[in-house]
């Protein structure tokens, strides 16, 4: 029975529950007299015994689907013929993950034997039972969940009590989602990471000087070559990104000084949803158009007055960068500079200073804080930023300040490392998980001040 | 009022520094307005800047795209010699050999086997599977001449197109100067043509530029919003009338509100992270497909959701709230019944918004695979499957020419959606607006 | 004010009628410092004040009052043009200054500003120092070079403003930091920094506590021998303290002008006498 019909089975059981139980309502509160002599609405009993019906039979469904692979991957190793199992690490691995491609009916990567295609064969029968069971498990568990709450159904039963206790349990672990999702993005960041670090020391990753992580490609090369000192990549960013800014910062933050202080209404009208077409302009459209349009004009022009230009220079991509972060910049100062009282324009405006006057002098300074933690954001977004710099920037790890050379950045390192086969044991795909860590306690670190500031200022103004 | 005398006195007493003051004052002020018009000029500069670039970054998509929505196709005569055709299976007929019989009846002058192989290599190789097509369609066809137009190769539409220069040296363009004969030829007896490209809104992708479409990626990135859609608006919503409505005020509430805030601000790559290393890797979940996908996204665009869904269930004022409870209704009566149904529309437009930065979202999609070259069309939430962003980067990073045209043209097809939903969230906003 | 009525609570007055509009009263003074004539504001459609005529006497305190959404404040607004940062509002009529209307396309509102200065309902001390709170405007507009005049300006300012002892030895604070009573003083005291010839204030004691409204009160009396002042007010108390002329406003237009011992203990109009005697407010 397939993972979808299943679903469908069990919503179905669920409704018919819920008619069951509307029903007996019906009937006890038609033979007490009414139906104010039950405790809740009839409609509480149907839900009810429909949630008893499905939750518990699609947990079981969720855990099945969570440990399905991981207990059918075990059991088949377990009857791997001992030749096999005695591989190095390495390759048993990769027996394994060919082994559930050829089950899958996905390409294998390497020569298929008798041995494993016995052993998919044996892969696909249990998954088979395992599917099986699970189905008549759920189907089981659902129809006991109705039967027993059906059974329970009385005029003095709190229907409306449990099922609002349900309700909230689900809203509960809905609003949890947010920290499961930081444990999880924390905990295997940093499981990954700390592997690379058994094979790769962290003072090394930290303050070495040389990236070129691609020499470690081959297998028995493993960790014995390949330099991993991420400067020249941490020194990309930060060039790029302070590139970004400089564009970013001072026409993001003139722009909404003057829609929000300057602009008539029609020119707001029009020039607010442009920069939210700006903003909304997928990162990939940047990058394809920082490669095709921006690089080589840069280039082009860069050699008409001399310059040596690369073709995926650092200026480039932090140009588009930054044009792409500006809307960011425009809409966050502008909602800091409106929440500026205004008593504080009036009493400007009232001792006879003119507007840039009370802008530079007055607004400004009040604004600073939420100011600056709009431009903490929009660094963290232009450090984060992947795909621009995926398709602009380069891959050479060059440690330079020149912003017409090419440099690398965390992110395309991440990608690079990643995309494409790899194995989960090679220093390469690990050191992946280690440009993360950084990545994301650093844009972290900033989005906590960031939004620490943020909110201090609105509250002062609130 | 028997003051006034002395303060008069003391008035006129300071009418004199007070000349002085404003004289002063409009002295500077020359200056002063230059100042003022210089600090407005820059800030005129700074939208006039912003919007320039979006009108050239529009324009040169535009510019690059819109002829992709053309094709060239050239007019075969194809003598179906029923020989030719499997008697049992029609499918497995050698219909390449058919196409290229037919190329070389067309120019009988061309002998020698590399200059043939440069003939044919100007039409698609798609040109035999149309003539399959064409046969299963209609049996009756074999034995007789069908005139076919067939799809001509990248190189030949690029030409047609005016991407690649006639007048240029020979070893500059990728088309060499017998070749140029060749298609002079096809264009003199009118069996060259440009036409509307209906593969780029059909088909999967390719590896040749003129079998390569966007249905492919449209469909994934369909499946991928509907895993999305499916999860992060129950959850989004539950989560934001949780945090709202019901959830005390404490440590514990402000910890996923600090982790709600912080996630939106999170590098989209380091879900992709996450993706990888757990849905991926540890529940083992099949690799570049819409339903891991779209499970990522959802992740990511869940921050987006609460936060929109809360500030809906803000506006809805408390006098509802407290009108409701008076009549003796339960909290999640007066949630449920009262308070979502008003806060619904706020919620909707944030979700729909949350929904377009999915959709132009690549970064966490490529860390789970969906970079993977994939021609078939995917037909359900565990094919794997492109979606249009990532299809536009492998584009992107296609050699041929033909593929930056078919790259802007999916730019144009992408854009469409997010400004159609973007302008949709604006309706909603305008049209549900209710100031309280 | 209340024993005034009380003197000659019998005495028979005949009042003009509740609906009559026209102003009562004489609204000229002998050698004006602003002349208001036929003032009229609307905000969008609809219309806030309606042809207002009225002289500001030099040394004088002009005291507004009226119930609250009467105009006053609107009014008041018009006197440096601060409705100006208002985009739907639109002011008609003549207010002459030095003898030009200052609504004339050739007045500039910055030195105008400079000469008419303002005092807020809320104390609005800027985001700067005690200091910098003084010194921003009159340096902005050149009145000030060095830093020794700068100096000077301020204790001289907050001198005036009564200010000077409190705050002497903190002036590096932040002018927020100072109580209510105390930021609305520093207010008074950057309005003044720039030598202004008239200073408006828009209920300038509404927020704070008696004490601080004494000290404003005492404030204003001592500021009336260099300066023309204007003040809205709500406390028909504070009206009768600080001003020399009353003027009552009613939904827009100018009821009755006259001095203030008119107005509180002899009123010409229906309207006034309701409102003073507290029958509406």
């Amino acid at each position: 029975m397939s993972p979808f019909l299943l679903f469908l089975l069990l919503l179905v059981l669920s409704v018919a529950g819920f008619f069951i139980g509307r029903y007996k309502a019906l009937d006890l509160a038609r033979k007490a007299g009414g139906a104010s002599r039950l405790h809740s609405r009839p409609v509480y009993y149907g839900v009810l015994t429909a949630l008893w019906c499905c939750l518990p039979a699609f947990f079981l469904f969720l855990l099945w689907l969570g440990f399905e692979q991981s207990i059918v991957s075990s059991l088949v190793i377990a009857d791997l013929p001992a030749e096999l199992r005695s591989l190095p690490p390495e390759r048993f691995n990769v027996l394994v993950n060919d082994i559930q491609s050829l089950a899958n009916g996905n390409i294998v990567s390497g020569k298929v034997t008798r041995q494993m295609r016995a052993a998919a064969a044996h892969y696909v029968r249990l998954q088979d039972i395992g599917t099986m069971i699970t189905s008549v498990f759920v189907l089981v568990a659902a129809s006991a969940g109705m039967v027993l709450v059906h059974r329970r159904i009385k005029p003095e039963l709190r229907a409306r009590n449990q099922v609002e206790m349900v309700v909230m349990g689900v809203l509960v672990v809905c609003s949890t989602i947010a920290i499961f999702t930081t444990i999880g993005i924390v905990l295997s960041i940093l499981y990954e990471a700390v592997r690379f670090f058994q094979q790769v020391p962290v003072t090394d990753f930290l303050f070495g000087l040389e990236w070129s992580p691609q020499m470690a490609i081959r297998e028995d090369q493993v960790g014995s070559s390949g330099a991993f000192g991420a400067v020249p990549v941490f020194a990309g960013t930060i060039l790029i990104s302070a590139i970004a800014m400089l564009v970013a910062a001072p026409v993001g933050l003139m722009s909404a000084i003057f829609l929000s202080e300057y602009a008539s209404k029609q020119l707001r009208a029009v020039a607010k949803p442009l920069l939210e077409v700006l903003a909304g302009i997928p990162t990939v459209v940047y990058g394809f158009f920082a490669a095709l349009v921006v690089a080589p004009m840069i280039r082009a022009s860069g050699a008409q007055i001399g310059i040596d230009v690369s073709s995926e220079s650092a200026l480039a991509a932090g140009l588009v960068m930054g044009v792409m972060i500006i809307p960011f910049v425009s809409s966050l100062s502008d909602d800091v500079i409106n929440a500026v009282p205004q008593s504080l324009r009036d009493g400007a405006y009232s001792v006879g200073a003119t507007r840039s006057e009370t802008i530079k002098h007055v607004l400004v300074p009040a604004a600073l804080p939420g100011i600056v933690g709009g431009l903490l954001l929009a660094v963290s977004r232009a450090i984060g930023e992947t795909m621009i710099v995926v398709m602009a920037a380069g891959l050479s790890a060059n440690l330079t300040a020149n912003p017409f050379q090419a440099v690398t950045t965390v992110t395309v390192q991440i990608v690079t490392l990643l995309v494409g086969d790899q194995e989960f044991d090679s220093p390469k795909t690990l050191a992946a998980f280690a440009l993360g860590l950084v990545l994301f306690v650093g844009t972290l670190f900033l989005n906590v001040i960031a939004l620490t500031v943020v909110r201090k200022y609105r509250e002062k103004y609130e | 009022m028997n003051k006034s005398n002395k303060q008069a006195g003391a008035g006129s007493s300071g009418t004199s520094r007070r000349e002085r003051t404003i004289d002063i004052v409009n002295k500077r002020l020359e200056k002063r307005y230059r100042k003022e018009k210089r600090f407005r000029l820059y800030g005129m500069l700074s939208i006039i800047a912003s919007v320039l670039f979006l009108a050239f970054l529009l324009t040169s998509i535009v510019s690059n795209g819109y002829s992709a929505f053309w094709q060239t196709y050239i007019k075969l005569d194809v003598q179906l010699d029923p020989d030719m055709i499997d008697k049992e299976d029609p499918g497995r007929s050698n219909y390449q050999g058919i196409i290229k019989q037919a190329i070389g009846a067309y120019y009988p002058e061309v002998k020698d086997r590399k200059e043939r192989r440069e003939l044919y290599s100007l039409f698609s190789s798609g040109a035999a599977f149309q003539l399959r097509d064409e046969v299963l369609k209609n049996p009756a066809v074999v034995g007789t001449t069908l005139s076919l137009w067939v799809l001509a190769d990248d190189d030949v539409d690029m030409l047609m197109k005016g991407h690649i220069k006639r007048n240029v040296p020979e070893n500059e363009r990728r088309l060499n100067d017998k070749q140029l004969q060749w298609i002079a030829k096809l264009e003199a007896g009118k069996r060259i043509e440009e036409r509307f490209n209906t593969t780029f809104f059909t088909a999967g992708d390719s590896r040749e530029p003129e079998l390569a479409g966007i249905w492919g990626a449209v469909k994934g990135s369909f499946y991928t919003m509907l895993v999305t859609l499916a999860l992060s608006f129950p959850i989004g919503i539950a989560a934001a009338v949780y945090l709202e409505e019901f959830a005390p005020k404490n440590l514990a509430t402000d910890f996923i509100e600090v982790n709600i805030n912080n996630l939106a601000a999170v590098p989209s790559i380091v879900f992709g992270l996450l993706g990888l290393a757990v849905f991926l890797n540890f529940f083992g979940m099949p690799r570049s497909t819409p339903l891991v996908g779209g499970i990522v996204l959802m992740l990511m665009t869940l921050p987006t959701i609460i936060i929109a869904s809360r500030a809906a269930l803000k506006a809805v004022p408390p006098s509802i709230r407290e009108a409701a409870f008076g009549v003796g209704s339960s909290k999640l009566q007066v949630v449920t019944s009262h308070v979502l149904p008003l806060a619904l529309p706020g919620m909707l437009t944030g979700t729909i918004i949350g929904m377009a930065q999915a959709l132009g979202e690549t970064a966490p999609l490529l860390m789970i695979g969906m970079v993977a070259f994939i021609v078939d069309i995917p037909g359900g939430f565990t094919d794997p499957a492109a979606v249009m962003p990532v299809q536009i980067y492998l584009w992107a990073d296609s050699p041929e020419r033909a593929f930056v045209e078919r790259t802007s043209a999916a730019i144009m097809v992408l854009l469409a959606f997010l400004i159609s939903m973007n302008a949709l969230a604006v309706v909603m906003r305008k049209r549900f607006e209710r100031r309280w | 004010m209340q024993e005034v009525l009380k003197k000659n609570p019998t005495e028979k007055r005949i009042l003009a009628p509740r609906e009559s509009r026209k102003t009562i009263g004489n609204i000229t003074v002998p050698k004006p410092r602003m002349v208001c004539r036929n003032v009229n504001v609307h905000y969008g459609d609809k219309q806030a004040i309606r042809n207002v005529s009225i002289d500001i006497g030099r040394n004088e305190v002009l005291a507004m009052i009226g119930p609250s959404g009467c105009g006053k404040s609107t009014f008041l607004r018009c006197l440096n043009r601060m409705n100006d940062t208002i985009d739907s509002c639109h002011v008609t009529g003549e207010i002459l200054f030095d003898g030009r209307n200052i609504y004339d396309a050739s007045v500039d509102v910055v030195p105008l500003r400079a000469q008419i200065g303002m005092v807020f309902q809320k104390p609005n001390p800027f985001p700067k120092s005690i200091y910098e709170n003084i010194a921003w405007a009159p340096r902005i507009h050149g009145i000030v070079e060095s830093k020794s005049d700068a100096d000077e300006i301020v204790e001289t300012s907050l001198q005036k403003a009564g200010l000077w002892e409190e705050v002497k030895e903190r002036l590096d604070q932040p002018g927020t930091s100072l109580s209510g009573g105390q930021q609305q003083r520093l207010c008074i005291a950057r309005a003044i920094a720039v030598s202004p010839e008239v200073i408006l204030m828009d209920e300038p004691c509404s927020a704070l506590d008696p004490i601080a409204t004494a000290k404003i009160e005492d404030l204003i009396e001592e500021l009336r021998t260099q300066y023309t002042i204007a003040i809205v007010t709500h406390s028909m108390q504070q009206a009768s303290r600080v001003s020399q002329r009353t003027a009552f406003f009613h939904l827009g237009d100018l009821i009755e002008v006259g001095t203030t011992e008119t107005i509180f203990t002899k009123p010409s109009h229906q309207l006034t006498e309701d409102y003073i005697t507290g029958r509406y407010g």
